[in-house]
């Protein structure tokens, strides 16, 4: 049975239309999403801004409910949020009011565990993650890529079955977001966890999942899942200069470059229609 | 007493630096520091002396210190001054016990919100003092209608940025908080309270100062003792020294509230980066 499952999943929001007044009618953002993920399986999901990437995953995190179609985890239907699946952010999320420990208490206290098992766990997971000794760090004090890890940590250490990542390292340089690329997939080997990766990096996409989703955009559809046969990635010294990676790399742009012009046409013409900036635009390497 | 509030603010951050580094640094950063005080006094005294404005309206700083400090032998300055505080402290203290949870409940629900904004719209543009005849009339001359005042006055401040401070946390703290399954309840307690604590303690500090200023306006009015009495008594009574004397006091007492309240502050946001920017 697979670990989680895409039942013809479609989520419509109700939308204002561009001159603020009543109803604009419905917004599709996702259409017909069908997909199986694994068991300790290393999903990316890759796709052109505004694809509703982040809609797919705010619904496996059970914030909110599909439209139609049903999601399935262990072949339960999702009832709402639950500590079974972590959340990595693009913006770290972390509570600037507690340190890194005190942010990895935060998740542990919130599934019950409390006294010497819980700072113990803490400490567990920065280990994990590299940052012993920064325990009594705030947020401020951390770099990006310092967060981040933080971030992971504190999802990590409820022990989630499933881990969900939402372009965790698209606001990182590309050194940092390399070298957090390595340590997370030594991180999956090691924790064994489902990792459903979002990014609109077609770099890291084919570097991380073993299969790459492809998204349309508007409305968000499914285009292709390819299989990634590179094996033993994190003991691969450059595994991007890997003629097989380049190939594969070639493929999904291929497949993406439609998409990314539909979806930079649509922005204009949203632009031009409204000034409400978007703050979430983005492009596809 | 904007200026003099933020020369008081600074030092105490920049003492911190400067404590790491050589004696001589630290007295080259008090003198900086003193200076424009020193020289403040120093005009003040010389000033009347020479004539250039009339003594009996400007009297010389010595004269003033003189005259304070007889206030202060007397036991008439710290009446004056008990008078004063114990009204300020308590409207102080009550009007943060009425408008924090009540900002906490408005910013929490929405429904509330919606429902009491134009009310609170049109009170907290209301100003205080207006309203001081009102209080009186119905509360009396005595103390009861002063610190009402002060409650009133002290309010507003405080119940709008507990409010603005509920609803402005971060979303995606939140989503992140219920992401992990916590209830409402638990939200609120451990997420958006902590998070909106710099706020309400916007409030608190305007509201330490907005209470000294209504309370000098109110005892004015009508009073027996405080030192907003013993300013207007002895300008009646054309005691120019004693009058600068209650002023200077004033401006003594609003430094230290709001010293006591900066150090409060950072007692409890201790985790944000940057203390100095509000």
């Amino acid at each position: 049975m697979a670990k989680i499952s895409f039942q013809h999943v479609s989520k419509t929001f109700k939308v204002r239309s561009t001159s603020g007044k009543k109803d604009g009618g419905e917004f599709t953002a996702l259409r017909d999403i069908h997909l199986d993920v694994q068991q300790g399986e290393f999903l990316t999901i890759v796709g052109p801004s505004g694809c509703g990437k982040s809609t797919l995953l705010d619904l496996l995190a059970g914030l909110t409910k599909p439209s139609t179609g049903q999601i399935l985890i262990d072949g339960r239907p999702i009832a709402g949020p639950a500590l079974d699946r972590g959340i990595v952010f693009q913006q770290y999320a972390l509570f600037p009011w507690k340190t890194a420990r005190g942010n990895i208490e935060f998740g542990l206290e919130a599934k019950g565990i409390r006294g010497k098992e819980k700072t113990q766990r803490a400490r567990e997971f920065l280990a994990l993650v590299g940052l012993s000794g920064f325990e009594d760090r705030y947020p401020h004090e951390l770099s990006g890529g310092m967060k981040q890890r933080v971030a992971i940590a504190r999802s990590l250490a409820y022990d989630p079955d499933i881990l969900l990542m939402d372009e965790p390292f698209a606001a990182l340089d590309a050194q940092t977001r390399e070298t957090l690329q390595s340590e997370l997939l030594r991180i999956w080997e090691q924790t064994k966890k489902t990792i459903v990766f979002i990014t609109h990096g077609i770099d890291e996409a084919v570097y991380l999942g073993q299969r790459v989703a492809v998204m349309t955009s508007r409305p968000g559809r499914i285009k292709a899942v390819i299989d990634i046969p590179l094996l033993g990635r994190a003991q691969e010294e450059d595994l991007r200069s890997d003629p097989e990676f380049g190939r594969i790399r070639h493929e999904i742009w291929t497949l993406l470059r439609d998409e990314v012009q539909r979806a930079q046409a649509y922005e204009i013409q949203d632009s031009s229609a409204s000034s409400d900036a978007n703050s979430d635009t983005k492009e596809v390497m | 007493m904007a200026t003099a509030e933020k020369s008081v603010v600074l030092p105490a951050v920049t003492a911190k630096n400067a404590s790491a580094g050589l004696p001589i640094q630290l007295a080259g950063k008090l003198f900086k520091r003193s200076i424009a005080i020193l020289l403040l006094a120093a005009v003040w005294e010389v000033v009347p002396r020479t004539g250039a404005v009339e003594v009996a309206f400007l009297p010389p700083l010595s004269e003033v210190l003189q005259a304070w400090w007889n206030l202060l032998v007397s036991g008439e300055l710290w009446n004056h001054f008990e008078a004063s505080i114990i009204r300020s402290l308590s409207g102080f203290g009550i009007a943060l016990v009425i408008a924090i949870p009540l900002g906490l409940l408005i910013g929490w629900y929405r429904g509330l919100s919606e429902l009491l904004t134009p009310v609170l719209e049109l009170f907290r543009n209301t100003a205080a003092l207006a309203l001081l005849p009102v209080f009186t009339l119905i509360l009396g001359i005595g103390e009861t209608s002063k610190i009402t005042l002060i409650v009133f006055a002290c309010s507003w401040p405080i119940l709008l940025n507990t409010i603005s401070g509920v609803k402005n946390v971060d979303p995606l703290l939140i989503k992140s908080a219920k992401s992990m399954g916590l209830n409402s309840f638990k939200l609120f307690t451990k997420v958006i309270l902590p998070a909106s604590v710099p706020t309400i303690f916007t409030g608190v500090r305007l509201a330490g100062a907005g209470s000294i200023l209504v309370l000098i306006a109110a005892e004015m009015v009508g009073a027996k003792a405080g030192l907003g009495y013993l300013i207007n008594y002895a300008q009646f009574n054309f005691q120019t020294p004693e009058m600068y004397a209650g002023i200077l006091t004033i401006s003594l007492i609003g430094l230290l509230f709001n010293h006591g309240l900066v150090a409060l502050e950072r007692k409890f946001t201790a985790w944000k980066p940057n203390h100095n920017e509000s």
